[in-house]
């Protein structure tokens, strides 16, 4: 598309602009992490590296990290199961209430953490009688994941004809083989894709997690939470965020390249034009 | 695939929908919130669980006291500091939590609840020598049951920054007379709790003697709307209202916050770390000339305790001459335990917090559940609930 | 490739795929029943169970939950000035922020659809992806922290003889929006990368100027997807109890919610219902602009 110089210059500005209050925050973060002083002022009256050995060393910042890693892998896992079958239903067949499926999906996301956090708490405690732990974290975190893959995978059902199902199906084969030979490979990228998203939400989830954990258990928010407001813990705490943003750039990449590399066979025709469904749900 | 309109798929919708309903039904009918029987209290004191889950106050239950104790008993301590009662009381209904640091706003409503069992005080050899008039008060005994050990007392203080406050304020009216309290305006901290408004109880009862306050937790409707209305003068010169200690702490320092009310806890950080923070002195009982509202904080444990005896075995260590020594000093409160005095860092610790003198404490007005019964015969006092409304409202 | 008739034994698989076979019903049917099971019942029920307290009471000292009917909570609700006062604020800072997370989202997600190179769109989709997982919490501290007398804000303004908005309404619309803007960027993105070339070739082949092209192509196009991003905007900051608490002396929704939690309820559950109807209320008009296409 073709813009004008002052167009091109404003669109820049306005991409500069966005991404200026995107990271000047994080900047600010950043420098945190290296303050020599437990008391937050500006400017920082010095800057040390301790704080970055300290956070590794940090026993309860380490398990916080694993139980997080735990509850996100579990909870994207649930929720690939549960997205796919839903949105298989909802993509190839038509049934009542297929419209109503898309909403109740949302739901979780849609609503305040607060009031799915205290109903599944309630629930768990009241009505089944199940302590909080790590488990009913899980199932909190897999409610609200299920629309992340949902969404992806009902995109890339739509966009890949139903031909090549059909065609595989007069060749022989019988449904599971249709869906492992077939479908599942189209939908690779998108599962992919979306179980990265699905799994970011669940690790930097703290309302939902705070109503549904038991009380040893700590999941890396849990434990920022706990430290924020601890004057001689704060900086660990900057340095610990610093240090998962450090780490979070490879998955992020990954993703990216996983919705790019799309083979162009299996898409409906549409344009050699890159199709970034996997990038369209937070 | 094909596609097909489905009737079965309509019935099979139905069916969700009934169970849906059934599941209320049972909610309703059985289940909703069980309130659990408050317990059994111990008879004999077992074996260590291995660990002890806890819910304190900020600077209750810190490493230099808690590593010993878990290198003495095996029970390894989870802590979770909350800023309010009404935070320990959430927290304690979860029944995740084997004990709690409990202040007279929150042990009334936590043994009425049946979130807490009673305390068998013969398996705490240290509750002998607790100072007596912090045995069997209105805020841990009930129905002539004890239903925990007391850990120490403290008054809410009066705190300023000597730089930017002058003259050093003697009374609350530097926050609580809304012409006073204009001079600071946006650089007030208030306790963001419902129970801040006996404070304002507190002031009227020294200033307006015509509404006859006796006790602030005790207010009838006219002391009472007097009170939340002061406080809704006060809120346009509110800079912040804390919950949290370390979010006043960073206030003060950064100036954001010039005066208001505190724990000793925040007014030592803040000394520590050199900033130019002054509290009522010595010379004026550590109080303003009103007195103060204050806590008397006592541990009870969980009815639903999964290491009941690692709780009792805490609740002993606790009270213990050296650890109460140490949290009272680092907190900055009266300790509970009276041998206590002979092990504190400062010589003349427990004289300059009033640990052995009663009459002190009649200025300080312990925190208290609010309830209808005003205790003199009428029962039109306001209950909790209208505190946490008109709290709502005050904040707006 | 065998001719031959063999007679195999089918797999399990082999003979539950014939099962399901020209039965699409029972194909939809097996298909729904988990994800069916888990929201419906699983969490739906859980919601219900927690806003039929919305209509019992509670005993005050002890916080039992008395379950009979009223409508006391609902009284209060409409009744009592503050509480209107609050859902008006929260619902108000909602729509800010969406608007202003549109208006920001859209140029950068612009040109990573459409301008940037396929370099240029790998840096800015990992450049807008990261800050997401940099923990909320930390990121409202790092603005609570910028906002404060004397923070990072007030220093750079203040040599402009400015100063900044310090804590308050703005304070808790600024750092909703910046916390939300990735959500904002990535539905518009996807959105606007749908939008073959060709069709803004052809604009422009008619004559159409840049900016006309814009107006009559690429936003009608491009609108669903904002719709899209927006609902999670708003959603996550209706529901918001923390970055207010940081941030402000302001209560929200979410801070009556929670503070009301422990001791009554019925009340926290009554108000509860009040973000749940606006946001099925913005869905419902959501899928009418075509949202759910885009999502």
């Amino acid at each position: 598309m073709r813009l004008s110089k002052r167009s091109a210059l404003l669109l820049r500005l306005g991409v500069g602009v966005g991404l200026a209050f995107i990271y000047i925050p994080l900047i600010v973060l950043a420098i945190y992490a290296f303050n020599s002083s437990n008391i937050l002022e500006w400017p920082p009256p010095g800057l040390t590296l301790d704080w970055f050995p300290k956070a590794v060393e940090n026993e309860f910042a380490r398990e916080a990290f694993v139980t997080s890693l735990k509850a996100g892998a579990a909870a994207t896992a649930i929720a690939i199961v549960l997205g796919t079958l839903a949105s298989l239903a909802v993509a190839r067949h038509r049934f009542f209430g297929r419209e109503t499926i898309s909403f109740l999906v949302i739901l979780p996301i849609a609503l305040p953490g607060i009031v799915t956090g205290v109903a599944l708490s309630n629930t768990f405690t009241q009505v089944l009688g199940v302590d909080l732990s790590l488990f009913t974290v899980i199932v909190g975190h897999a409610t609200f994941c299920i629309v992340v893959i949902y969404n992806n995978v009902v995109a890339r059902l739509r966009r890949v004809s139903t031909s090549f199902e059909e065609a595989s199906a007069d060749l022989g084969a019988h449904t599971w083989q249709t869906f492992r030979f077939v479908t599942v490979p189209n939908l690779k990228t998108a599962l992919g894709a979306g179980a990265l998203l699905a799994f970011g939400l669940s690790f930097d989830e703290i309302i939902v997690t705070t109503f549904t954990i038991g009380a040893g258990e700590e999941t890396l928010p849990i434990w920022i939470f706990r430290n924020l407001f601890r004057p001689n813990q704060l900086p660990i705490v900057n340095a610990v965020a610093v240090i998962v943003v450090l780490i979070s750039i490879f998955p992020v990449y990954l993703a990216h390249r996983l919705t790019r590399e799309e083979g162009g066979a299996a898409t409906a025709r549409g344009g050699g034009k890159v199709e970034a469904e996997a990038t369209a749900v937070p | 695939m094909r596609t097909q309109d489905a009737h079965p798929v309509r019935a099979a919708w139905l069916v969700v929908a009934g169970l849906l309903a059934f599941m209320l039904l049972i909610a309703g009918c059985g289940g909703g919130s069980d309130s659990s029987s408050g317990g059994e209290e111990l008879s004999k004191l077992g074996k260590g669980e291995g660990e002890v889950n806890l819910i304190s106050w900020a600077g209750y239950v810190e490493p230099e006291w808690s590593k010993p104790f878990e290198q003495k008993t095996g029970c390894k301590v989870n802590d979770k500091t909350a800023g309010t009662s009404d935070e320990m009381v959430q927290l304690m209904r979860t029944g995740q939590y084997d004990g709690v640091s409990a202040s007279g706003n929150a042990s009334a409503r936590l043994v009425d609840g049946g979130d807490v069992a009673p305390v068998n005080v013969s398996l705490v050899p240290n509750y002998k020598t607790i100072f007596s008039d912090l045995k069997n008060q209105p805020y841990n005994t009930f129905d002539g049951t004890n239903y925990g050990i007391p850990h120490g007392r403290g008054a809410n203080l009066l705190m300023w920054n000597s730089e930017d406050v002058k003259p050093a304020p003697t009374s609350w009216d530097v926050i609580l007379d809304p012409k006073k309290a204009a001079k600071y305006k946006g650089k007030i901290s208030a306790y963001d709790d419902p129970i801040y408004i006996a404070d304002a109880a507190v002031y009227l009862k020294a200033h307006q003697p015509g509404l006859g306050i006796e006790s602030p937790y005790e207010l009838n409707e006219e002391q009472f709307e007097a009170a939340v209305n002061l406080l809704k003068e006060q809120r346009p010169y509110v800079g912040e209202y804390w919950s949290e200690a370390a979010k006043q702490i960073q206030a003060f320092a950064g100036g954001d916050s010039q005066v208001g009310t505190t724990w000793q806890y925040q007014y030592f950080e803040l000394e520590g770390a050199g900033k130019p923070v002054a509290a009522s002195p010595a010379s004026q009982g550590f109080l303003p000339s009103e007195g103060a509202t204050g806590w008397s904080d006592t541990w009870m444990i969980s009815s639903e305790a999964k290491h009941p005896n690692c709780m009792y075995m805490w609740m002993d260590w606790i009270v213990s001459p050296q650890a109460n020594a140490e949290v009272a000093e680092f907190f900055g409160e009266a300790p509970a335990q009276s041998l206590a005095c002979d092990h504190t860092a400062e010589k003349d610790f427990c004289a300059k917090y009033h640990a052995e003198n009663p009459a002190f404490w009649k200025r300080v007005y312990y925190w208290e559940t609010p309830v209808a019964d005003c205790g003199n015969g009428s029962s039109d006092c306001k209950d909790y609930n209208d505190w946490v409304q008109a709290w709502t409202s005050i904040k707006g | 490739m065998a001719t031959e008739a063999v007679v195999e034994r089918r797999s399990v698989g082999h003979r539950l795929a014939g099962l399901f076979h020209g039965r699409p019903r029972l194909q939809v049917g097996a298909l729904l029943a988990g994800p069916v099971g888990w929201l419906v019942i699983g969490y739906l029920g859980s919601l219900a169970v927690l806003l039929i307290a919305g209509f019992w009471t509670v005993d005050p000292l002890s916080g039992e939950v008395v379950q009979g009917f009223s409508l006391e909570n609902f009284e209060t609700l409409v009744n009592e000035p503050v509480y209107r006062d609050i859902v008006g604020r929260t619902v108000l800072i909602a729509a800010l922020v969406t608007v202003t997370d549109a208006l920001l989202a859209f140029p950068i997600a612009f040109y990573m659809a459409k301008v940037a190179s396929r370099r240029g769109k790998a840096i800015l989709v990992v450049a807008v992806l990261v800050p997401l997982w940099s923990s909320y919490l930390v990121k409202a501290l790092s603005w609570r922290t910028m906002l404060s007398s004397g923070g990072v804000i007030d220093w750079a303004l203040n040599p402009l003889g400015l100063s900044g908005p310090g804590y308050g309404q703005t304070a808790v619309w600024l750092v909703m929006s910046y916390l939300w803007l990735p959500y904002m960027i990535l539905p518009i993105f996807a959105g606007l990368e749908r939008i073959p070339d060709s069709l803004i070739s052809a604009s422009e082949d008619l004559g159409a100027s840049p900016f006309t092209t814009f107006r009559r192509v690429i936003l009608p196009l491009a609108f669903p997807a904002v719709v899209a991003g927006s609902i999670f905007t708003f959603a996550l900051t209706l529901g918001d109890y923390i970055t207010p608490r940081l941030v402000s002396n302001d209560q929200f929704i979410g801070n009556v919610i929670f503070n009301n939690i422990s001791n009554n309820l019925p009340l926290a559950s009554a108000l509860a219902l009040v973000p749940i109807v606006v946001m099925v209320a913005y869905l419902m008009v959501a899928r009418k602009l075509g949202a759910f296409e885009h999502i």
